[in-house]
């Protein structure tokens, strides 16, 4: 039969099509974690990076990374909460929303070059922030927030309207409820929205180049007063991510053992994803059991 | 001028009160209500004693819900209220009357039991510290006193930090209950509160609202006519968006004045 | 006297609370708002310098072949010409977007129909988590991977086009695989049931069904994918060889709008022809992003009008 034959033969081809891509997708995993777990150690991730000799670390861009991914969630989530909140819970159904709406998307499919070369033009120059943490972090921060606001509408938006009504009867307005009721309904998918999207910050680059630098300076992490220049919490210091180190060595070419270092690092960015994913999973069924039932 | 008699699909029989011999704690005055352009109430002019149970009865769709969420202005936004809603002397249904504040004081009850996810200690206390009560010897007072009044402080007494969505649905909704009389309102509105639960449940909160009228005006929408026999005092039918009779829920169930009325208790509608 | 009748005509806590709280999210989402129109304000001021105080001529930028800002070209005329990095750009993401649709699509219909199962439980799961992968990664790889290939086998340096397109397939890849899988998922369960009833094959049901009720929500995935593959930056300069020659072949250096952006932007002095010209291609690549937007929405709504008939 013409109709079994070709069916037959479609179905192969599926089948050495999805094998052909997890073949590539699992080489990939495999290569990066093959080539990069060896070159892990504590030495590694706690020393500083040298650029003319083997042997550096990725301590201070490590530390950087996690520094610029808080500052940038600690400024985010707020903004987004809020915005969130607002479109779901106030805003009316007109051509007005949906202009909003359609920024919004529009912000969010940026490409992230745009988005440093904006940091590098208002935050950098304009308002004379120079290559900093600081910049970086609100770089990063445009970068994260439609994502995050759309998430968090969403999860708002899965919350049962009896939820609200139940609040609204108790004479709370709506503020109280949305904030004190709904929210902390929603927070489990608010959290893995979070939590997934910090992976996306940790390993981004591109928006940080021209805001974060491209230099890491040396640390004194026995000073923690962030007025000092010095200091690891300081947000005025040029900071290079994990992220932006790995293009740099690369492009760059003088560290005699940039591929080493760079699949170590590489391979510390997977796990880090790896890491924010599952944690982003496990988190959110956590806290739904939690609110569901003691 | 409407010739009333004439009129024998539109018979109405509204009952009002002596305002020298009975307080009203509620009442309507020239109600419609719109959904968009489709009028969802055309009359309903009713009046509510002070504690006592009045029952809002009819088929489905006749307006029940709407009119009483009507009353403490749960429609705002889902709908236009037209008209008078009069509470101590006030037409809550103006501009200038802070609906939070009202709600306080005009407190409801829904079908489906809707407990927040938090403790069950906490979906009483909540409300209450977010008005600034934070005396914890206070709260938990009021948390017992309100379990109490709805019939559930043996069963929950040692749980009262477990989540309430861990509850049975007829423990969930005198959790509700509980949960709308710790804030003290005057009025007490619920819509069908024990369709969704059990015989068992059912006859625990018919008990929990008789013991609640010696403190509250309660105002219940129900389907079930044995229910609204039992524990009303006064009954008004709905069908299509009007009131069409209202008295004394003895008088109701056994010598109704209007045709449908009749046809509805009698279980031979349409 | 009546204390609760006093009581409903002052603003109580709540109001001044709610108040309060809506100015406050308002703010917030006027905030995000604000944020995109500085990002178009900020970016076509620099970009739109080229033309208006650099009086470059458009046509001449977007048609040109020779890029050297602030040297005069063969013709006598300011070297702005941006014609191979327009070229680059699109190459590879048509490319990328073209070998990657087949493998993305066969993937999916794997996933969904031939076997769901497995589908669930290993494939979806591994898409989602490398759609996550940073793109330094997948530039690191191509680097070490895919650049030597492309000299082993094509001869020359192993950077150009070719080496671009594979690190960009990949990287859409798992993109464009699970948004995929989740048009085929949304086609209703009762259409598949409904052909094969009729006696047609799985692979009939496939192909004259499944896939057609699914073709806008494929279309926005590879719309999608292909926004992506556009607007990446370092993977693609990190392979590209970053030279700004129209290609002649796939496996010469050549460049993108965005390698050259990362590239020059830190050495040019603002203000100067040579960083306006970078921020006119800056500009092509924010509206560039705006047209693949509108794409997307136009397949979405042409979707919903199909599936409503
Ligand atoms: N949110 C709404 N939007 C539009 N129309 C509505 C809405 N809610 C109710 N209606 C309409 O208003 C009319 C009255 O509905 P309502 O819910 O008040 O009836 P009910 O008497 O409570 O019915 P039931 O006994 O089924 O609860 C119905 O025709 C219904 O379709
Ligand atoms: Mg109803």
């Amino acid at each position: 039969m013409n109709a079994k034959r070709a069916d037959k033969l479609a179905t192969g081809i599926l089948y050495f099509v999805a094998g052909l891509v997890v073949l590539i997708l699992v080489a990939l995993l495999g290569y990066i974690l093959v080539q990069g777990v060896p070159e892990i150690s504590w030495h590694f991730l706690t020393s500083p990076a040298l650029a003319f000799e083997a042997g550096g670390g990725i301590g201070i861009q490590l530390f950087n990374s996690f520094y610029l991914l808080f500052l940038a969630l600690l400024i985010s989530l707020p903004i987004s909460l809020g915005a969130g909140i607002y479109l779901n819970e106030y805003a009316p159904q007109n051509t007005l929303t949906g202009l909003v709406r359609t920024t919004i998307e529009i912000l969010s499919s940026l490409p992230s070059v745009v988005v440093g070369l904006f940091g590098y033009l208002f935050f950098v120059v304009q308002f004379k922030l120079g290559f900093s943490i600081l910049s970086g972090a609100f770089a990063l921060t445009v970068f994260n927030l439609p994502i995050l606001t759309r998430s968090i509408e969403e999860a708002l938006a899965n919350i049962d309207d009896n939820q609200r009504e139940a609040g609204y009867a108790l004479g709370l307005s709506r503020w109280e409820t949305v904030t004190k009721i709904v929210v902390p309904a929603a927070l489990p998918s608010i959290i893995t929205g979070v939590v997934l999207s910090a992976g996306r910050i940790f390993g981004e680059a591109a928006a940080l180049i021209y805001t974060a630098g491209q230099s890491a300076p040396a640390l004194n992490f026995s000073d923690w007063n962030p007025f000092n220049i010095s200091s690891p919490l300081s947000p005025m210091r040029p900071a290079e991510t994990l992220a932006v180190h790995i293009w740099k060595i690369n492009s760059e070419g003088i560290m005699p053992d940039a591929k080493a270092v760079s699949a170590g690092a590489s391979a510390v960015l997977i796990i880090a994803v790896l890491l924010f994913n599952f944690l982003a999973r496990w988190l959110g069924k956590r806290l739904y059991k939690h609110l569901t039932a003691e | 001028m409407a010739d009333n008699t004439s009129m024998t699909t539109d018979q109405r029989n509204i009952m009002k009160f002596d305002p020298k011999a009975h307080e009203i704690a509620l009442s309507t005055e020239d109600l419609h209500v719109f959904y968009g352009k489709s009028e969802a109430i055309s009359e309903g002019d009713l009046q509510f004693e002070r504690y006592k149970i009045s029952a809002l009865i009819g088929p489905s769709g006749s307006g029940k819900s709407t009119y009483l969420r009507s009353l403490n202005r749960m429609n705002d936004r889902i709908a236009t209220v037209n008209g008078k809603i009069m509470y101590r002397g006030l037409d809550i249904n103006s501009n200038d009357i802070d609906v939070y504040e009202m709600r306080r004081h005009i407190g409801m009850v829904f079908q489906r039991p809707n407990p927040f996810a938090k403790s069950i200690y906490e979906n009483i206390a909540f409300a209450l510290r977010q008005r600034g009560m934070n005396n914890k010897q206070e709260l938990d007072e009021i948390v017992e006193r309100s379990l109490r009044q709805a019939a559930m402080w043996d069963q929950v007494k040692d749980d009262l930090n477990k989540s309430a969505l861990a509850l049975s649905g007829g423990q969930q909704q005198r959790l509700c209950i509980a949960r709308a009389i710790a804030i003290k309102p005057d009025i007490l509105l619920l819509d069908e509160p024990a369709s969704a639960l059990d015989p068992v449940s059912t006859s625990q909160i018919e008990d929990t609202l008789l013991e609640l009228k010696q403190n509250y005006t309660i105002i219940i929408v129900t389907h079930n006519m044995q229910q609204a026999s039992r524990i009303s005092d006064y009954t008004a039918f709905f069908n299509l968006g009007k009131v069409l009779e209202y008295a004394e829920t003895g008088d109701i169930f056994t010598n109704p004045k209007v045709d449908l009325t009749n046809d509805y208790i009698s279980g031979n509608f349409g | 006297m009546d204390k609760i009748r006093a009581s409903l005509l002052k603003k109580s806590v709540a109001t001044k609370i709610e108040r309060r709280g809506k100015i406050l999210s308002l703010s917030c989402l006027a905030l995000i708002i604000v944020v995109v129109f500085l990002i178009f304000y900020f970016v076509a001021s620099r970009g739109l310098a080229t033309f208006f105080e650099n009086h470059i001529n458009l046509w001449q930028f977007l048609s040109g072949t020779q890029w050297n800002p602030g040297t005069t070209g063969t013709n006598g005329q300011p070297a702005v010409g941006a014609l191979p990095m327009i070229v680059g750009s699109f190459l590879i993401t048509i490319l990328s977007a073209l070998i990657a649709t087949p493998f993305a699509i066969g993937t999916a219909v794997f996933m969904t129909e031939i076997s769901p199962k497995r589908g669930a439980q290993i494939l979806r799961p591994v898409t989602e988590l490398l759609v996550g992968i940073p793109s330094v990664v997948y530039g690191f790889i191509g680097l070490q991977v895919v650049v030597p290939f492309v000299r082993n086998t094509f001869g020359g340096s192993g950077y150009g086009i070719l080496s671009g397109t594979f690190v960009l397939f990949v990287m859409i890849l798992p993109t464009v695989t699970s948004m995929s899988a989740d048009a085929l998922n949304a086609v209703p369960r009762y259409y598949r049931e409904a052909s094969l009833a009729l006696g047609a094959t799985r692979w009939q049901t496939i192909y004259k069904v499944v896939l057609r009720a699914a073709i806008p929500g494929m279309l926005t995935a590879i719309v999608f994918g292909m926004a992506r593959a556009f607007g990446e930056a370092l993977a693609v300069q990190m392979v590209i060889g970053n030279a700004t020659l129209l290609p002649q072949n796939l496996v010469s250096p050549a460049s993108t709008l965005t390698s050259i952006l990362t590239m020059g932007i830190g050495n040019t002095v603002m203000g100067s022809l040579q960083n306006n010209a970078l921020w006119s291609l800056a500009m092509i690549l924010l509206l560039m992003s705006l047209v693949f937007n509108l794409v997307i929405r136009y397949i979405g709504r042409k979707g919903k009008l199909n599936n409503e008939r």
